[in-house]
């Protein structure tokens, strides 16, 4: 009898520790990634790097600053074009918690979400280059801007869901237009929950890869128009890395140790913003 | 007003999504229909088009990607979910694994190329397989460890939503920590864990850049888990900036393919998860 339950206990510890190095042996890529990424970044990255456009291959030095002024670029772009329509979207999700359209929205932005990167690159090619016959920074803002938005509406949804009706009522009890108690009361008291999900839908895009492939394209010199094409981090790092020279390839490591702190950074910030100005009635 | 119209726009949005790449594949569609599903050869120089390569391996790369990633993925669930709820160390890997979902697919790719496909390739010179160093293998090692965070986080959520006094209730009958989640909790989040599996499928299916850097690039059927492939995913990166005509047609109906599938499986998992989510709270009231 005692021998049975003495095989059921080690089970149970063979079964936790299985567990722990399970979970444990997992984080090992992550330590991998981060580790090499610092290793050979850090050695590339200096004031040249970081301020001075790429060179021929063949004279050495050069940096990625024409890429550096693209991401920017391409975030502010898709940050004009979805966060008006997003927040309005999920502010109609939340006023409207039943009904069909509301219903539907909720599976568009769920197919939306899950729809491949690579997809959505085609479609602004489609929608935009082809029309135009150029790649452009304003197809690759397009492209990203429809990745962002499922993510903004999501978030505003969410946020706006948990503030109290008695604060809507209270203001249209005052006789405050309803356009008004939106922008005056919802909004302002649910603006900690989309800020932080405008700043997780950027970091999300601002390494996205697949859809500028055919859309913003890349551009090995400096460009602030956005009809002609425009160079991007995640782009420079792809055709750095696809490249044969191990000179690029120290570089690729170099715009991804940028990346990676760019988004790091973005994703610290969302949550240091959610956690400080936490909704609280 | 304005709200419903960016509300509709949403969905305007979605089907003028669908409707161009249907528009665009037509032509395609015209002339390959469903044979474009078996056909072995993918020549732009004679114009024949068949799919079947990629799809194979789209559907080699992600079943493998999901076979590896499984353990770890509930290894972390039930680790968060059961046995470290809070605590330093919960804070610690639930913050880890969230950096992990957070690096672009692109440097996933790097790291892939300079450091897996090295160590890929003297696995095979080891077992005596040709040494390539990409195709399929070394995609899935990727591709598995991009979709650890998306299972582990929904697992977790499925798991602390599992009734405590089903919990205790076992635990009275002298159950041990492994009874109670081998014989209650894993039956009663299975639907949940499952949903979350699929959705990470969906991820896997429509990943591009990393699998585009590890998989080889090569348009004939796979002949083993070691051989250069192309998925569907990244046959468009690669040739969808050069093509033309029926070219970019046929690739565009890959891509209708695609989206069609990951939305399918996606709208699955959604399903199911919201499912759970509302029987458990039903049962705390």
């Amino acid at each position: 009898m005692k021998d049975h339950a003495g095989a059921r206990l080690i089970k149970d510890m063979i079964f936790k520790c299985a567990v722990c190095l399970f979970a444990f042996i997992s984080l090992l890529p992550l330590y991998l990634i981060l580790y090499y990424i610092t290793k050979n970044g850090i050695m590339v990255i200096n004031w040249d790097f970081l301020f001075s456009l790429p060179r021929p291959i063949g004279e050495s030095g050069g940096g990625v600053f024409n890429a550096i002024i693209g991401t920017v670029m391409l975030i502010i772009l898709s940050c004009i074009m979805s966060i008006p329509c997003g927040i309005a979207a999920g502010i109609y999700l939340s006023e409207n918690k039943k009904g069909k359209l509301s219903n539907t929205i909720r599976l568009c932005v769920i197919v939306l979400q899950g729809t491949p990167s690579i997809v959505i690159g085609i479609i602004a090619y489609l929608w935009v280059v082809a029309p135009l016959k150029t790649f452009s920074a304003l197809s690759g803002g397009i492209a990203l801007s429809i990745m962002m938005l499922p993510v903004i509406i999501k978030t505003t949804e969410e946020t706006l869901k948990l503030i109290p009706y008695h604060l809507k009522e209270a203001s249209l009890a005052l006789g405050v237009p309803y356009h008004r108690t939106i922008l005056k009361v919802i909004l302002p008291s649910g603006i900690s929950g989309i800020l932080t999900g405008i700043l997780l839908s950027v970091a999300r895009i601002t390494g996205e890869t697949a859809p500028l492939l055919f859309t913003a394209f890349g551009n090995q010199f400096m460009n602030m128009n956005i009809l002609k094409p425009i160079d991007s981090l995640p782009y420079r790092i792809f055709y750095y890395a696809m490249s044969p020279y191990p000179e690029w390839h120290s570089f690729a490591w170099g715009a991804s140790f940028i990346l990676v702190v760019l988004t790091l950074a973005l994703n610290l910030f969302a949550r240091g913003i959610s956690v400080k100005w936490k909704i609280q009635f | 007003m304005a709200l419903t119209a960016s509300g509709g726009f949403i969905v305007v949005l979605l089907f003028a999504v669908f409707a161009t790449l249907l528009a665009a594949a037509v032509a395609s569609i015209k002339e390959f229909g469903l044979f474009f599903f078996i056909g072995k050869t993918w020549d732009s120089s004679t114009e024949t088009f068949g799919a079947l390569p990629f799809l194979v391996g789209t559907l080699c790369t992600s079943f493998l990607a999901l076979l590896i990633s499984i353990p770890f993925s509930i290894a972390i669930s039930i680790f968060l979910g059961e046995y470290f709820k809070e605590g330093a160390v919960s804070t610690f890997l639930r913050s880890a694994v969230e950096v992990l979902a957070g690096i672009p697919s692109v440097i996933y790719g790097l790291w892939g190329l300079f450091l897996l496909m090295p160590a890929v390739r003297l696995l095979e010179t080891q077992i005596g397989a040709p040494p390539h160093g990409v195709g399929i293998f070394t995609s899935s090692l990727i591709l598995a460890i991009m979709i650890i965070p998306f299972s582990a986080s929904i697992g977790r959520e499925v798991i602390t939503l599992v009734p405590g006094d089903l919990k205790e209730a076992a635990y009275s009958l002298g159950a041990t920590r492994f009874e109670v989640i081998k014989n209650i909790i894993i039956p009663y989040a299975r639907s949940g864990i499952i949903a979350g599996i699929l959705l990470a499928l969906g991820r896997a299916i429509g990943e591009t850049m990393a699998v585009t850097m590890l998989i080889g690039n090569s348009n004939f059927l796979p002949t083993g888990i070691f051989s250069p492939a192309n998925t569907m995913a990244s046959v468009i990166a690669n040739e969808f900036a050069e093509a033309t005509g029926i070219t970019a047609s046929s690739l565009i109906y890959i891509a209708l393919v695609l989206f069609f599938v990951t939305t399918v499986v996606n709208i699955i998992g959604t399903y199911v998860i919201q499912k759970v989510s509302i029987e458990s709270s039903k049962e705390v009231t």
